[in-house]
């Protein structure tokens, strides 16, 4: 009984969010209006100058307005994705950024598909008024029912006219207070196909094309290539100065000292043999430095076992309690491996120095394409992926493969982070590398 | 001593059978695959396997592998592994079976020759011997651990090098001290980390590898 109470109360509540947000749009429908005359006016007028002026503040009102009824339409299940071409990082400060801030306006075909709804929403969105409508109309029985009809028969002459009946009589009153009363009851049901229809409508006009939705993949493939290209360019310049400062300085020295042995050889034997002890011990140092070059670049335990033994060996070396859960095949392509890897080992350098976690899982599977990893400790939680450049770069790192992470980590802990990258196997790999 | 020796690169290979042979060691087989090092090693059963991680067709742990293998094979037989860089995961594979007769060094250890020979003699003769490297990163991964915590900075270094698998006398040379001074020592870290003492300096390395591979 109260289930089906308080399924009523559920019911009512929404049919009234429902109502109110249908005489939003049905307002916003008689805005629509004012902005299409308003839009439509100043485009003409475009190229006399005055259109132009005031077009990016007009687009920018129109936008607002569609924005909320691509919010209303989600409301109700039907999804909307702001189509609008992402404004260029910055215009120019001259009449070349002021040119093209409005040459961005106008060539985005999403500007043209908004203005159309604008005209086809000052009559399709009066729909929104339905329940709100229903609503009103069922209070006027009930008021004209519960006696109001007389007052009004004696100002008229003649029965107040409603919902087909003529209500003149006390019969008749109680007929127009059970029509109010079907009226009442059939409301709830009303808002939502009126609004659905509406947000039907909506993404009709107001969603991307397939044309956007190929052009905004395109422009994120854009974007992570560059970075993909930006973060490999920097890690070669890398590469090249500790090599520049570290084992190539090494061997220049090797070399002066060599020729010094040499120089000494038969006059100062001791000092020769000093010399060569000084560059045994340089020739150790520059294979250090190289290995370390080595470990930061391939890893050569990725390169000799492949992930899973990899991500292992991550969690043997480290000083913090790591259980490591594998479930990975071979032949991920290599890249993929090396992006998770180093994803990994940033995750637990960082529970290592921030988080005071004393024991951290890892969990490594691939299944259905994906290759999925969970880093979850036991830490003080707290992290923030929006500061941190650390989780900043793992992103990068796997935005390259449209790969993702996910952190959470309220403060007090503990932090789970989620990555995935989606990627097929390839046959099993026979050559080296 | 007869020595298998398995090294791809030329000039290192080279470079070991000189050395090896001018400490009067007897190399009766060199090669430069992880398939001919198993045969040579079924063929010759040498007193002791010089051999490197990473060999061809593969160039994964192709000699890591052959190594395991013939140890499993026949079984005490001493190996000295070498590699270009150290990993703790392989020193754990190569201490699995808890018998000594291990050594796992870092290429460059080669260029001190003399240790590098008290190494391979050691290994040879059943003892361990591993990189100063692949210690510090056993100590590192066990740095908040509560035992080794107590110990005192010389205490650490004495197992360190007791970890290398340096003998009472070895350490006591190392530091400059007596060799009574450094047996205390060693009494001292057994207690801490609560080992059973053992006279065997062999199994008491071993005992320090097991605790800090654990």
């Amino acid at each position: 009984m109260t289930d089906a109470l308080g399924a009523w109360r559920a019911r009512v509540r929404r049919a009234g969010g429902d109502t109110a947000v249908g005489a939003a749009i049905a307002a916003g429908a008689m805005a629509a209006l004012a902005l299409f005359l308003v839009t439509a006016y100043f485009v003409t007028l475009f190229v006399i100058g005055i259109g132009a002026v005031a077009l990016p503040v007009v687009t920018k009102g129109v936008r607002r307005l569609c924005n909320l009824n691509r919010r209303a339409a989600g409301r109700v299940g039907v999804p909307v994705a702001v189509p609008y071409r992402p404004q260029p990082r910055e215009f120019e400060k001259d009449i070349v950024g002021w040119m093209r801030r409005r040459q961005w306006i106008l060539t985005d075909p999403a500007t043209w598909r908004d203005l159309l709804w604008l005209l086809l929403d000052t009559a399709v969105g009066t729909v929104g008024l339905l329940p709100a409508a229903v609503l009103c109309y069922a209070l006027e029985g009930f008021v004209v029912g519960a006696g109001l009809w007389r007052p009004l028969l004696d100002a008229n002459g003649t029965g107040w006219w409603y919902c087909f009946i003529t209500v003149d009589s006390r019969p008749s009153a109680l007929l127009a207070l059970a029509a109010a009363s079907g009226l009442l009851l059939a409301w709830p049901w009303t808002g939502r196909p009126a609004l659905k229809a509406h947000a039907y409508f909506t993404r009709f006009l107001l969603g991307p094309t397939e044309n956007t939705v190929l052009a905004s993949r395109v422009r994120h493939l854009a974007e992570t290539r560059t970075t993909a290209l930006d973060t490999q360019a920097a890690e070669l310049r890398r590469i090249e100065r500790d090599l520049h400062d570290g084992a190539q300085a090494r061997l220049v020295s090797l070399g002066f000292t060599l020729g010094a042995v040499e120089r000494n050889m038969d006059r100062k034997p001791e000092e020769a043999r000093r010399l060569l002890r000084e560059a045994r011990e340089s020739s150790v140092l520059a294979l250090r430095e190289l290995r370390d070059l080595v470990r930061g670049i391939h890893p050569p335990v990725l390169a000799e076992r492949g992930l899973a033994d990899a991500v292992r060996a991550l969690g043997i070396d480290s000083p913090l309690q790591v259980a490591v859960e594998t479930d990975v095949p071979g032949g991920l392509p290599a890249p993929v491996e090396s992006a998770m890897y180093f994803s990994v080992s940033e995750l637990l350098t960082n529970a290592l120095k921030h988080s005071g976690a004393d024991r951290v899982e890892i969990e490594l599977r691939h299944g259905q394409d994906v290759l999925y990893a969970r880093v979850a400790d036991d830490g003080r939680g707290g992290a923030d992926a929006g500061r941190g450049t650390g989780l900043h770069g793992i992103r990068r790192r796997l935005a390259a493969f449209d790969g993702t992470l996910d952190i959470s980590s309220p403060v007090g802990g503990p932090t789970v982070t989620k990555m995935e990258i989606p990627c097929a196997l390839s046959s099993p790999k026979t050559s080296s590398s | 001593m007869r020595v298998v020796l398995a090294e791809d690169l030329f000039l290192l290979r080279q470079g070991l059978i000189q050395l090896l042979e001018a400490y009067d060691f007897e190399v009766v087989a060199a090669v430069d695959n992880g398939r001919d090092l198993s045969a040579a090693l079924a063929e010759h059963r040498p007193d002791i396997a010089i051999v490197d991680v990473r060999l061809p067709p593969t160039f994964t742990t192709e000699g890591l592998q052959a190594a395991l293998q013939a140890r499993r094979d026949m079984p005490g037989l001493p190996i000295l592994v070498l590699s270009q860089n150290v990993e703790q995961m392989y020193a754990r594979e190569l201490l699995a079976d808890g018998t000594g007769g291990i050594g796992y060094l870092l290429k460059d250890s080669v260029f001190d020759n003399d240790q590098f020979i008290d190494a391979v003699s050691r290994v040879a003769a059943g003892g361990t011997a591993m990189d100063p490297a692949v210690v510090a990163r056993l100590m590192v991964s066990h740095a908040r651990d509560e035992p080794l915590g107590a110990l005192t900075a010389r205490e650490r270094h004495v197992l360190e090098l007791m970890a290398e698998g340096c003998s009472n006398m070895a350490i006591a040379q190392r530091l400059s001290v007596s060799e009574g001074a450094a047996a205390k020592h060693i009494s001292n870290i057994f207690a801490k980390l609560m080992l059973p003492q053992d006279s065997d300096s062999n199994r008491r390395v071993l005992a320090v590898l097991a605790y800090l591979n654990a």
